[in-house]
């Protein structure tokens, strides 16, 4: 997988990760312009585009695009299912999640995701070692605070 | 303040300044802090650290040595948890630099025997990001064979990936990673032969191990069909067990059931196509593709016609893949995804041959009436492709290539239509039917461009064929042609002036008429020069030249070499594998037909040139001045001699580099040329438009910048012409060498370089120069010498205008010359104590002129002296108390008056900028010098 995208109805961008080196401005080009061909497909098409010599899987959950690029041997379906088991973590981790929980803990779904994948390829797809690896990691920070709270205290 | 900040605020600041990143501000301090994070025990102060490290700091951050020696500590901890994120760190940074640092520690970490599962499978994955980077950095050893064992590891997270790791590493290294093959297939045949609870959770809604099963089938792509008997039994049957698998009831509802399942079964016909070795499995993987065809999946349909296209040039196969031709017409037509058409036009491709070619194009063109946009050149493309290959008929082939042009005129791209001329003059059986057929379709009222020049060229060789009958006689023929010339864009109707000419050879009774329209105002006097050149070379060349050598000059097109379609090509490039259809490929294919045009013209000459060398090339010409010599001095005789005389000089053969150039200048410049040649390429004309006659000042700053603090370099170079400068000033004075190098073997002839003052400039300046000799030869180097006298200040430069003929064609090129008034300076050495003083009297606001940029080049104190030095200004050491900026002083000497002027520049590093001061007695001397300096750094 060379990267990985998520973004609103409304075309927000949400969470990016890329696996490959690209500049900043290339990454901007690129999320605007899969962002609008995403956002034009119509419903009960197919969820895959050729675009330039990648392919693009994507799919909706709620409000959210997960859009994927991948090379043309990689396996299109797979890489439906990797976005659904990521979805499926994020829905454990955070119990029922929404794009707000996206949003607020964007560096939880962050860590999810680099839990799971790793340089573009699937690390691990027990879902309960991923959650595992989470939870441990998490332990002194579930008896602190969450980083939205963090973020709203006074800095002095 | 003072404190020291305890872990936890370190961790809340540098978050928060993650948090300004990520909305898109810059940072520029706290990378101190997110290090010192790195080495806190806490494993959120940790976290946070890296987070802000792998988004945040780039590469050749000073800090580097410092994160570098954080995660070295981090891997050497054996705490798992410190090394995930040192790991995911430097796979998240991925750099060469990483690469670097520890590409050598990750093996000896992944194939250690007490490391713990997880880090194992973060660091293979970990390697290779690293590998994908810098594979040269990833030394192959003695741990490959170990990492190889690792597919029979226990921990099934650690065998998916350890198989993404070999599966790339093999690719490269087929022989290190062989033994991985048997391996492999034991893997996935206890997978595949597993009940759906025994891998618990890596079961994936009921399917087991999807994702490594598709690993393991992936990587054994890497490989030809195993050669061991037993390994080779047994995969084939897991691939049978498969395909059994796609025909059991499903054991969910649910869509990722599905899903998973099928990711398998697709790889596995992968894999069986790849092999490309049992025709049973063949066979039955096109059967199961076939059914996901009907499937109300869309996405099984995109794959499953995907796939099949592959499938389609098996020779075991291609015969099954064909019994579904009805249900792939009929996705095209019904589908309502463009990417699911596309993939059905992709294997309506794949699956054609001579006993389909018929159907299959019918339908493509077909659809090509509603077809997006977007694919629609494409579909021109293939058509044109089988339209070719599988023609039995001629006539059928020109049918269906017009009717591309009528159905989608706009995708047709030349080289379809260059093609389908070639074809047409390559075989004489269906010349006839051509000429008849363009014709009809030109009757209609409305047609496409590309169909206007087809139809241009073709009755301007075989128009003759088709007189005979009275609705078309050359009259009609003709008036039919004119009828369009009028909407027809100016390469268009340079090719139509051809036709004209051709027409005066084939049918003399309308020559009168066609001399009226070339005579006429609009043509002679075009105000496109190629058109106009046109025009008046035909029509003197029509009314002096007699029967005979207008028959030879022309002569019908001789036949084209065979080679392969240039469509295929352009198709090939299409599809080829990251190709974003780049500006310099589209260049290229221009020159490979502007080139295939010209080569028949060797043949030309073939019959009346004894010698065809290469170089005789473009000797449509050469006959002339010969045949000249045999008819002697008739007018029409010298006339041609002119026309030809100066195109003559060109047949020489040319350097390499310049040649592509050349031809296109040649093409553009040359109608006659053309005429004998009438290469399908005519619309070369477009060319001149990238060099129109009055050519505009050669991009003018740019080239004035780079001599700034400098006197010496080359000032303009192209395929033809070097301009090189070498110059010295004093005081008020100065003395330029301008060098021309010609740069082809041929000669430059009226070569006229003039130097010219725009308004204004011509009181400031006093410009004078040499004259020099108007021939240069080829590969000759002519010196000019040009003297200057600065009577005032100055902002403009003086103009550089060179004309010339090379090879018939007029040359223009207007270059700035690089007098700038930097170059009257004198520098002026002071001690701090006068510099201070002086500094304060220019203290008025319009002496100074401030300028904050930022710094374009690296900012190198050492370069930085040396320009400002360059510049002309003496270099004050000691003046400024920061050592760190540059302090200059020096006088500029015009005639009229001298002006003291003094400079400070200020680097700043960290933010990557300057700011520059000037202070002179004169505002206008003030600004054109920060001006000139500012774009130095």
């Amino acid at each position: 997988m060379r990267f990985m995208l998520l973004f609103s109805r409304q075309g927000k961008l949400r969470l990016q990760k890329w696996y490959t080196s690209i500049s900043d401005k290339e990454k901007r080009k690129i999320t605007r312009e899969l962002v609008q061909i995403v956002l034009a497909r119509k419903p009960k098409t197919s969820s895959f585009v050729d675009w330039r010599d990648l392919k693009i899987v994507y799919k909706r959950y709620a409000s959210l695009f997960f859009c994927c690029g991948i090379e043309q041997e990689d396996n299109e379906l797979l890489t439906l299912e990797v976005v659904h088991r990521y979805v499926e973590l994020l829905d454990k981790y955070f119990g029922n999640v929404c794009e707000l929980d996206i949003i607020f803990n964007f560096e939880k779904a962050y860590f999810i995701l680099d839990e799971f994948l790793m340089g573009g390829e699937i690390q691990e797809t027990s879902k309960v070692s991923v959650a595992k690896a989470i939870e441990d990691s998490h332990l002194d920070l579930l008896v602190s605070e969450t980083m939205e709270e963090y973020m709203n205290k006074p800095t002095f | 303040g003072d404190k020291a900040l305890d872990g936890y605020s370190k961790k809340k600041y540098v978050c928060k300044l993650l948090f300004i990143f990520l909305l898109g501000h810059d940072i520029d301090f706290g990378h101190m802090e997110a290090v010192n994070l790195l080495s806190s025990n806490k494993y959120t102060e940790k976290q946070i650290g890296y987070l802000f490290i792998s988004v945040l700091v780039n590469s050749n951050s000073e800090l580097i040595r410092l994160i570098n020696n954080a995660i070295k500590n981090d891997l050497a901890s054996r705490n798992p948890t410190f090394m995930g994120l040192a790991l995911h760190c430097i796979a998240n940074v991925g750099s060469r630099e990483m690469a670097e640092a520890f590409a050598a520690d990750i093996p000896k970490i992944l194939v250690a025997g007490d490391t713990m599962d997880s880090v194992k499978q973060s660091a293979a994955l970990c390697l290779l990001r690293l590998y994908r980077t810098s594979p040269d950095l990833v030394p192959m050893g003695e741990w490959t064979s170990r990492v190889v064992h690792l597919l029979n590891d226990q921990h099934l997270g650690v065998v998916t990936a350890a198989t993404s790791l070999i599966t790339t590493l093999a690719q490269k290294n087929p022989d290190e990673f062989k033994t991985s093959v048997s391996l492999a297939v034991s893997r996935l045949s206890r997978i595949v032969t597993s009940a759906s609870t025994d891998l618990q959770d890596y079961t994936y809604y009921f399917v087991p191990a999807p994702w490594l099963s598709v690993k393991l089938l992936r990587l054994l792509q890497c490989y030809p069909p195993p050669e061991e008997p037993a390994v080779r039994g047994r995969l084939t049957e897991c691939l049978e067990t498969i395909l059994n698998k796609a025909q059991e009831p499903p054991k969910s509802k649910k869509v990722q059931h599905s899903n998973a399942k099928n990711a398998v079964l697709f790889e596995a016909i992968s894999l069986i196509i790849h092999h490309d070795s049992e025709p049973n499995l063949l066979v039955r993987a096109c059967n199961q593709l076939g059914q996901f065809l009907q499937h109300r999946e869309t996405n099984l349909r995109y794959l499953a016609l995907e796939s099949m296209c592959t499938l389609a040039s098996s020779e075991f196969s291609h015969e099954a893949v064909k019994t579904h031709i009805e249900t792939v017409i009929n996705a095209l037509k019904t589908e309502r995804d463009v990417s699911v058409r596309q993939r059905a036009v992709d294997l309506l491709y794949g699956m054609c041959d001579r006993s389909n070619a018929q159907q299959i194009v019918a339908e493509m063109l077909n659809y090509l009436e509603t077809a997006d946009y977007s694919i629609r050149e494409e579909i021109v493309l293939k058509v044109a492709i089988l339209a070719e290959k599988y023609a039995v008929d001629y006539t059928w082939y020109v049918d269906t290539i017009l009717n591309l042009i009528r159905i989608a005129g706009d995708y047709v791209s030349e080289e379809v239509w260059y093609r389908v001329i070639q074809i047409v003059i390559n075989r004489d059986d269906v010349q006839g039917y051509a000429a008849k057929t363009v014709f009809e379709a030109l009757q209609a009222p409305a047609c496409h461009e590309n169909l206007v020049k087809v139809g241009g060229y073709i009755l301007g060789e075989f128009g003759n064929l088709i007189a005979g009958d009275p609705r078309s006689s050359p009259l009609i023929q003709f008036n039919l042609l004119h009828s369009k010339f009028h909407l027809c864009s100016v390469p268009t109707r340079a090719l139509l002036l051809s036709t004209y000419i051709k027409f005066v050879n084939l049918f003399p009774e309308i020559k009168g008429t066609i001399q009226d329209v070339l005579r006429s105002d609009s043509q002679l006097k075009n105000s496109d020069v190629e058109l106009q050149q046109r025009a008046v070379e035909y029509l003197r060349l029509s009314s002096i030249a007699s029967t005979d050598i207008l028959a030879t000059v022309l002569e019908e097109m001789p036949p084209f070499p065979e080679r392969e379609s240039s469509i295929l090509a352009k198709l090939k490039r299409k599809k080829g594998p990251g190709t974003l259809p780049d500006l310099e490929d589209t260049k290229k294919e221009k020159h490979v037909d502007v080139n295939g045009g010209t080569e028949p013209v060797t043949a030309v000459n073939a019959s009346n040139v004894s010698t065809p060398s290469p170089s005789a090339d473009l000797l449509g010409l050469g006959v002339a001045p010969s045949q000249n010599s045999a008819h002697p001095p008739s007018s029409g005789g010298s006339l041609l001699v002119d026309v030809f005389s100066d195109v003559v000089p060109s047949v020489a053969p040319l350097a390499p580099s310049a040649e592509e150039n050349f031809e296109r200048h040649m093409s553009g410049h040359c109608p006659l040329l053309e005429c004998c040649c009438a290469s399908p390429d005519l619309p070369s004309t477009e060319v001149v438009t990238e060099e129109p006659p009055a050519v505009p000042v050669h991009d003018a700053d740019e080239l004035i910048d780079k001599f700034i603090c400098k006197n010496n370099g080359v000032l303009f170079e192209n395929q033809l012409l070097q301009i090189g400068l070498k110059s010295e000033f004093r005081q008020n004075l100065g003395r330029m060498y301008v060098f021309y190098g010609n740069k082809t073997s041929t000669q430059f002839l009226s070569f006229a370089p003039n130097v010219i003052c725009p308004d204004g400039l011509q009181s400031e300046l006093n410009i004078q120069a040499k004259p020099v000799d108007p021939v240069i030869e080829g590969g000759a180097q002519v010196q000019q010498v040009v003297n200057i006298e600065c009577v005032s200040e100055f902002v403009e430069a003086p103009v550089l205008n060179i004309q010339f003929r090379y090879g018939g064609a007029l040359q223009n090129i207007s270059v700035k010359l690089p007098i700038t008034l930097n170059k009257f300076f004198q520098p002026t050495e002071m001690l701090s104590q006068d510099f201070f003083q002086r500094w304060k009297q220019l203290s008025s606001p319009q002496q100074e002129v401030q300028n904050i940029f930022k710094a374009r080049h690296p900012m190198d104190p050492e370069v930085t002296k040396a320009k400002i030095i360059g510049f002309g200004v003496a270099l004050l050491e000691g003046v400024d108390p920061n050592p760190e900026n540059f302090v200059g002083a020096g006088i500029i000497h015009t005639k009229t008056i001298q002006v003291g002027c003094l400079l400070r520049l200020e680097p700043n590093t960290q933010a990557q900028m300057y700011r520059l001061t000037l202070r002179t007695s004169r505002e206008v001397v003030s600004q054109r010098l920060c001006k000139l300096l500012s774009e130095q750094f």
